[in-house]
């Protein structure tokens, strides 16, 4: 094992500007996919969590989406994107909105009710209650739901070289056709490190923005 | 204690008659004209048709069982519910004619779960409304260490904690600060001591009526708890099913309940009750000629008549001393608490 | 879905793999879990790290962990199933843990105090009331596996992954791609509900609300 990482090693560094790229790529990848499909869950998380019947059939479908395997999903982009960077975003934005959703649902909707109706009765009109009360505290949720997604992406990123994209996941397929163990840790590693720093992050800023308990 | 018979004629143990007690020259800071509200669905409305007139800077306690109405009536001052019917005026101008959340930011409101936002410290949550008034920074650090000085929570030690980080009653305290930053003349409670132990409430209710002697807000308080009631009001609504029932004084709902309901409600044969609503000072006889303490204990002209029977059985003496600022300025005996209570019975 | 129809019986046959591979796994992971959640949830010092560790397992990728493994388990359907026993169970500890834990102390005092030894207490007190979330648990485990299973097939382990691989290696056969994609998401979602109602089947409080309602309707009726 040793021997391999050290091969490995010395495999990046002999490729150093490859491989950056490759990192830039991936990074450029996860960024896009969670800022997409944060913009579009937050809003509607926050429109599920006020109605009743709506939010229902939106939250089972999103729930249906979370349990089919990623694999599935960036795969089925290819017959109408092609083996493509296009299509490689948009499965993965695809797969970052279910735990985005479903979180901001739940955030906004477990809000204490008599501090909402506080907030009115104290003279805030909706968008004041809404910017001044609710969303801080909703944060901690719609973060949690957003290191979810991070970490799920930043896997399937991996796996979105198999469809043609750029990212660290390039190393796996060249791996795999050479049969080069040391070319497949090149991808491996700093994958595992990267969701690992990223979980470490966003942990740490979900519990930043928790009010003391 | 409740409100006072604090005239220089209720010395000598007659009780005058309430109506004397009615303030001149009235703005009326609220007044309801044939509220009704109904809500889709129900089968009978939550309100019906109630008219009522709450004196300015008066503390009017709105009393009954559970489902009457009376916080369904309450939050329509503040257009949290709009009426059906009729109309509600402050300081005669009708409610509707200023946006909701323009009329809120000029009521206080109090809510039983208290309702501090988590996110924010004691601080900021009491200048929430001052920052939605658009007062200058300064006013408002000024105007928090104020309130917090007259809840009694030392501004430096309580200023930058967080809600979780307080007590219940804590919490109350400063759920009242925060109704009352924008000084307004209107205050509504909805049961706010109601998830609070007994003894801490006792606290907060004597803290409130303290507050109240100095401020003199407008107060509308919404409760189930009799003995609360009569505690707090200077003036009692009794509501049953959606309807006012008796809209009246303390004593006036204890000694004249308006039916049988009201009777029953209030416990109206309990006369040790009515006795906690009469001071001391109201029933005590004048010294006689050539007076010697001779042990008797001693007790406040302000306390109440049901407080003097219990130390009069207690300690089995014939008479207390009523004393003020050490001096002896009356006496007090069984007798003439018993011929108090009569008056109240027939007056 | 066309493939689907025309080849039945290779579909049917990389299904059956998908399901023997992940089956077995969920088994072997549910017989190591289960003691072992058992022995750490009332050990709060040995709990914390213990999840600590197998919660950085989980978040690392499946793709990546099955290639650090590679040196040691090669290729084949058995480094996919150390994989997927492995993810398995950072959820299944986790959640045994956590449904022992919700159980009201209140209630396993009076078990206690009638006389109930800490087994008799876990077995008829504590694991009854802890399915609901331990079920939950098996539930997500099955569904990761399946996931990554699917992954699996290009470390050689079978399975529908293989309807996928290979829709990409032999140019343009999207009907293979659809094929895939459509039957593990199928198996994926019918896993899933079933073990969900299986799940709600044992939740007390639905329960109890199930047969008020009935009882409700029978007076009713």
């Amino acid at each position: 094992m040793g021997e391999t990482l050290l091969r490995a090693y010395e495999y990046a560094t002999d490729h150093q500007e490859e491989f950056l790229r490759a990192l830039g790529e991936h990074l450029l990848l996860v960024g896009l996919a969670l800022g997409i499909a944060t913009l579009i869950c937050v809003p509607l998380g926050i429109v599920t969590s006020r109605s009743r019947a709506v939010a229902a059939t939106v939250i089972n479908i999103f729930n249906s989406l979370r349990v089919v395997p990623s694999l599935a999903i960036l795969f089925l982009a290819i017959p109408y994107f092609g083996l493509s960077l296009t299509s490689a975003w948009i499965a993965l934005t695809i797969l970052a909105l279910p735990p985005i959703l479903i979180n901001t649902d739940t955030a906004f909707r477990t809000i204490n009710p008599a501090i909402k109706e506080v907030a009115y009765g104290m003279g805030m009109t909706g968008q004041q209650r809404l910017w001044r009360v609710e969303a801080p505290l909703a944060l901690p949720v719609i973060i949690a739901g957003i290191r979810t997604a991070t970490v799920e992406v930043i896997a399937s990123a991996t796996l979105a070289a198999f469809i043609g994209s750029g990212g660290l996941g390039i190393y796996v397929t060249r791996g795999f056709a050479l049969y080069d163990n040391a070319i497949l840790l090149v991808g491996a590693v700093p994958v595992a490190l990267l969701a690992l720093l990223a979980e470490m992050v966003m942990s740490r800023l979900q519990r930043a923005v928790q009010p003391p308990a | 204690m409740g409100f006072s018979y604090g005239d220089a004629e209720t010395q000598g143990g007659v009780s005058p008659c309430p109506h004397k007690l009615e303030r001149k020259g009235i703005v009326s800071a609220i007044r309801f004209e044939h509220v009704t509200k109904q809500f889709p669905g129900a089968s009978a409305p939550a309100v019906l048709d109630c008219t009522l007139t709450v004196e300015d800077g008066s503390f009017v306690v709105i009393l009954g069982p559970s489902g009457c109405g009376k916080t369904t009536l309450l939050k329509m001052v503040n257009r949290l519910y709009e009426p059906t019917a009729g109309a509600i005026y402050i300081d005669d101008s009708e409610i509707r004619q200023l946006s909701a959340t323009t009329l809120r930011r000029q009521i206080g409101y109090v809510i039983q779960q208290v309702g501090l936002f988590p996110h924010m410290t004691v601080a900021q949550n009491i200048a929430v409304v001052p920052r939605l008034l658009g007062w200058p920074r300064e006013r408002i650090e000024r105007r928090v260490d104020e309130l917090l000085e007259l809840v009694e929570l030392p501004p430096a030690e309580y200023r930058s904690r967080y809600p979780s980080q307080l007590s219940g009653g804590q919490q109350q305290r400063v759920g009242l600060a925060r109704a009352l930053a924008g000084d307004p003349k209107v205050l509504l409670m909805d049961e706010p001591f109601g998830a609070i132990d007994a003894i801490t409430r006792a606290s907060l209710q004597d803290e409130l009526l303290r507050l109240q002697r100095r401020l003199k807000k407008t107060i509308l308080f919404v409760t189930h708890d009799v003995d609360e009631a009569l505690r707090l009001a200077d003036r009692i609504v009794v509501m049953r099913e959606g309807r006012i029932v008796q809209y009246d004084r303390p004593i006036a709902v204890l000694t004249q309940p308006a039916d049988a309901f009201v009777h029953e409600l209030v416990g109206a044969d309990d006369m040790v009750r009515q006795l906690s609503l009469v001071r001391v000072e109201t029933a005590m006889a004048p010294l006689p000629a050539g007076f010697r303490r001779n042990g008797e204990p001693s007790i406040a002209p302000d306390a109440d008549l049901r407080h003097a029977l219990s130390l009069l059985l207690r300690t089995g003496a014939p008479a207390l001393a009523v004393v003020d600022s050490q001096q002896p300025i009356g006496v007090l005996t069984l007798d003439h608490i018993r011929a108090t209570a009569k008056n109240e019975i027939e007056g | 879905m066309s493939y689907i129809i025309q080849n039945p019986g290779i579909v049917w046959g990389l299904l059956l793999e998908h399901i023997i591979i992940t089956g077995s796994s969920l088994l072997i992971a549910i017989a190591i879990a289960f003691p072992f959640g058992v022995l750490v949830a009332d050990k709060p010092r040995l709990a914390t790290p213990v999840l600590g560790f197998l919660g950085i397992l989980y978040t690392i990728p499946s793709i990546a962990l099955m290639i650090l493994l590679l040196p040691i388990v090669g290729l084949g359907r058995q480094a996919i199933i150390v994989t997927l026993v492995v993810y398995a169970q950072v959820i299944l500890v986790r959640n045994i843990i956590a449904g022992l834990r919700a159980v009201d102390p209140v209630i396993l005092e009076a078990a206690h105090g009638m006389g109930m030894n800490s087994w008799q207490r876990l077995w008829q007190i504590q694991l009854p009331q802890a399915l609901p979330v331990i079920l939950a648990g098996v539930r997500i485990a099955a569904i990761v596996d399946i996931a990554i299973a699917t992954i699996g097939a290009k470390f050689g382990a079978g399975g529908l992954g293989e309807l996928l691989f290979q829709g990409i290696a032999q140019a343009g056969r999207y009907d293979k791609i659809w094929a895939g994609a459509l039957s593990v998401a199928a198996l994926a979602l019918i896993v899933n509900w079933s073990l969900l109602a299986l799940e709600r089947a044992f939740d007390t409080t639905r329960r109890i609300r199930r047969s008020e309602r009935r009882q409700l309707a029978i007076k009713k009726g």
